[in-house]
């Protein structure tokens, strides 16, 4: 295979940005989820729903 | 568990995309060629086009939901106008990056300043970099959802300029003319190609849904923290007034 160097840093940053960006939403949204009423938390799964 | 952004629907989304990730990883890696040309650098092409047109479609929601916020003064579509503004910018970013690393063994640069699609994403990409750093810097609500709806319906403009800059200055690009419009190549590349716009196509889907419920957890959490210290303030004028009427004689200060 050519290009070896150049195939890993495309993909890899591609994938790793992506990675990053979902974690550091995941993190955003539940310390700000602790803030927020449950009655105002639409969309989300709480404990309240999932039961 | 904890309260999160997360919900059935999306844990359903990251795991078909997850899938969708690993099965993009076998095309585009194992089981299709090398191209005669480019060699093995076509595969860098399977990631960069999916982001690149992904990236318009981040700034079109962000466009979408700025008229809407002009329109209708609407909370929702400035919160979805916002999200689809920073995804665009995130999608853009990638593309100029992986633009930049196909074109070292292909061209021979990283980046080229006189080329005009190169300029053009780039010029898109920090109109919108502009956008978001506006948002943060306007505390009003409602000033800064109505004057960034303007920002974003004319960074929308830049799209078509982006997309038909190969076309209208042909002679000022290395970047080749749309692939995919004149179906210039072979079945199961065109396939990978296809299969990684789903898959990408999943990725913007789940993070645009997780970025819209933090942005509305901001807001809720701001309302909130409003409407907690209004409570506080009224609660305390009660007293005061209270205390005012009984013991009439004496000013509690409270009516400057």
């Amino acid at each position: 295979m050519t290009h070896v160097g150049y195939l890993v840093a495309g993909w890899g940053i591609v994938l790793g940005t992506f990675g990053l960006y979902a974690w550091s939403l995941i993190r955003r949204g539940r310390a700000l989820a602790a803030r927020v009423p449950a009655d105002r938390r639409r969309w989300m799964t709480t404990d309240a729903t999932e039961a | 568990m904890r309260p999160s952004t997360s919900s059935r629907a999306t844990r359903l989304l990251g795991a078909a995309l997850t899938v969708g990730l690993v099965v993009l990883g076998l095309f585009a890696f194992v089981f299709t060629e090398a191209d005669l040309v480019q060699l093995d650098a076509v595969r860098l092409l399977y990631v960069h086009v999916p982001v690149a047109i992904l990236s318009y479609v981040g700034f079109s929601v962000c466009a979408f939901g700025s008229a809407m916020v002009l329109w209708k003064r609407s909370t929702w579509w400035d919160i979805t106008a916002a999200a689809g503004a920073e995804l665009g910018v995130l999608f853009a970013g990638l593309t100029l990056v992986t633009g930049a690393i196909w074109g070292r063994p292909i061209w021979n640069t990283w980046w080229e300043w006189g080329d005009v699609r190169l300029m053009t994403t780039l010029m898109m990409f920090l109109v919108y970099v502009g956008y978001l750093a506006y948002r943060r810097v306007v505390p009003a609500a409602d000033v800064r959802a109505r004057r960034s709806a303007i920002i974003g319906l004319v960074g929308v403009l830049n799209i078509p300029i982006v997309n038909r800059s190969v076309e209208w200055w042909e002679s000022r690009t290395l970047h080749q003319k749309s692939t995919l419009g004149e179906l210039k190549i072979e079945d199961l590349t065109l396939f990978t190609l296809m299969l990684g716009m789903v898959v990408f196509a999943l990725v913007f889907a789940w993070l645009m849904i997780h970025r819209f419920r933090v942005g509305w957890l901001e807001h809720q959490a701001e309302t909130v923290g409003l409407v907690a210290a209004m409570a506080e303030r009224r609660a305390q004028r009660d007293a005061e007034i209270d205390e005012a009427l009984a013991h009439p004689g004496v000013s509690s200060g409270s009516d400057r």
